[in-house]
């Protein structure tokens, strides 16, 4: 199991925090797509800094959405969001007892960047440097939060990403399902893109859902009723490319109207995806638990509405971070590296970057020994 | 199922083949992924174009998994702007470059290694402007007559002019 790798430390490093000195403090690097940024994290759950690029001042003539595709722009940004994190917390680097950057998975450029600087940074301060897996940092953060105890159901969706996960342990996830084509963010952005909605999507389309009526057109559930607990969007996408093209021209109504039953209809299939997951979860660890929701998508109110509902039906307690530790950002990374700190682990500087890395390498085995595609 | 196909001089002097073909549904889509990941080869680009929900990423799914595993995830590419694979002659590149703004941008993903050693399969190939190779295979994907019928038009390059005779033509 792959994700045991990282929970089997190539040395030992004790935990200073046992030694007695009063708190653990962590740097963590995000870079690996979009967002550049840097925090700051204490093991009492304090976030003593948190800056992603888009909210430096000279930035805001962006509108705050800065693409940060090219690896270059990573780098040039990357040192200053750094010593920025570090100005604003108050702490300096030698203070620090490690340094955690994204590993993967993601966009290899941006990933080696973060890793580069890290690795580099450690060095420089000679603390130990922690390689962390990006979904295991969205998986963490109800913990930062909220101190959640495990385990716990993570239901991650975002532009990249969809999936149900059973929060075991650090570095113990099992996948309960996935998507099998597009994430519940990119089906936002390209049906808002049909739309002529704007970017980025899933505000758009919400705004526009709010004036609809969700009962005008029929779309598909896709996936619903289906035995696992995967998700599919592309076919939803697909069927309202058809719907648009059946109804053209479209009157401002129009629009509204099918963005309002394209959220019911993504919002219902992934409450009917989870609804699966929190029986499984139920069945396997006693009882309901906490469900966590993270990922852009979480801010989209009819889908939260939707989980509240079935959090309600099902015993589950509904846990929301804030929106900007739900998106991506750096303080989940610099936590998640705290948590792997506290428990002895370190990487090498040897370690590379993975831009694929699931956190439950054994789940494609269960999916064909189980569940026909 | 193959409508016609004719070889014509393109402005170039090099001579581009051209096949249409009807797909009845989405498992004709993956059947024709499938072949093509057949006739790839390393330093292979293949682009894909086709307006959202043409089924780009569906024949792209099937031609990784035809060189991969038929369990072989293969998430849409949108987000991280390029997926890579391990197979046994070459990595496949998957690129989706719907949000890339300025095609140099794609030199920063490496598209360079791709083009020279790997198989590039890239969604939304207009947005690399003059970075897209001249010798390539066009699959432009578009609504068929049917339901879930879809229209392609295989545009191939001095490169594939054989290989799409041989698979293709009578």
């Amino acid at each position: 199991m792959k994700a045991a790798e990282h929970s089997c430390p190539k040395t030992f490093f004790p935990a200073l925090g046992a030694k007695g000195k009063p708190d653990v403090i962590v740097l963590g690097i995000e870079s690996s797509c979009d967002e550049t940024a840097a925090a700051v994290v204490r093991d009492d759950r304090t976030v003593l800094a948190d800056v992603v690029l888009s909210q430096l001042d000279e930035h805001r003539p962006y509108g705050g959405v800065v693409p940060e595709i090219a690896a270059r722009a990573h780098l040039d940004h990357l040192d200053h969001l750094v010593a920025e994190a570090l100005s604003r917390s108050g702490i300096g680097l030698a203070e620090t007892d490690a340094i955690a950057a994204t590993g993967g998975p993601g966009l290899i450029g941006g990933v080696m960047v973060g890793v580069m600087t890290g690795k580099a940074l450690a060095l420089v301060a000679g603390k130990p440097f922690i390689a962390v897996n990006h979904l295991e940092g969205h998986a963490l953060t109800a913990r930062l939060t909220d101190d959640l105890a495990f385990p716990y159901l993570l239901l991650l969706v975002s532009g990249g990403h969809c999936q149900l996960l059973a929060v075991e342990g650090v570095g113990r996830y099992r996948r309960l399902g996935a998507t099998i084509d597009d994430a519940a963010g990119e089906a936002f952005d390209k049906v808002a893109k049909m739309l002529d909605l704007g970017y980025p999507g899933g505000p758009a389309v919400q705004r526009a859902a709010e004036r609809g009526d969700p009962g005008r057109f029929a779309l598909p559930r896709p996936m619903k009723g289906r035995p696992d607990c995967d998700f599919s969007f592309s076919g939803l996408k697909n069927a309202v490319r058809l719907l648009i093209a059946d109804q053209a021209p479209l009157s401002e109504a129009d629009r509204d109207d099918i963005a309002a039953a394209f959220q019911m209809a993504v919002a219902e299939a992934i409450a009917d995806r989870t609804k699966r997951a929190m029986g499984l979860f139920a069945m396997t660890y006693g009882g309901p638990g906490a469900l966590v929701v993270a990922g852009g998508v979480a801010a989209n109110a009819q889908l939260r509405r939707t989980l509240t509902d079935i959090a309600g039906q099902t015993g589950f307690r509904l846990v929301a971070p804030p929106l900007n530790l739900c998106t991506d950002n750096a303080a989940m990374i610099a936590w998640a590296g705290l948590e792997h700190f506290r428990l002895g682990h370190q990487d090498g500087m040897d370690f590379a970057p993975r831009p694929r890395w699931p956190l439950d390498p054994q789940a494609k085995q269960l999916r064909g020994a189980g569940v026909k595609a | 199922m193959i409508l016609g196909h004719c070889a014509r001089p393109a402005a170039t002097l090099q001579s581009l083949m051209v096949i249409i073909l009807d797909l009845a549904d989405e498992a004709a889509t993956h059947r024709l992924g499938a072949t093509l990941a057949g006739l790839a080869a390393a330093g292979d680009v293949i682009a894909l174009e086709g307006d959202l929900g043409s089924g780009k990423t569906a024949l792209a799914r099937a031609f990784i998994r035809a060189l991969t595993g038929p369990e072989e995830e293969v998430p849409s590419p949108t987000f991280t702007l390029a997926q890579l694979y391990d197979c046994e002659n070459a990595t496949i590149w998957h690129f989706d470059l719907y949000r890339l703004e300025k095609p140099e941008d794609a030199l920063e993903l490496g598209i360079e290694d791709a083009f020279a050693e790997g198989i590039s399969l890239i969604e939304w190939p207009d947005r690399l402007g003059g970075w897209l190779p001249a010798d390539r295979l066009t699959v432009a994907l578009s609504s068929g007559t049917g339901a879930g019928s879809r229209r392609v038009r295989l545009t191939g390059g001095p490169a594939w002019t054989t290989r799409l005779q041989e698979t293709f033509g009578d």
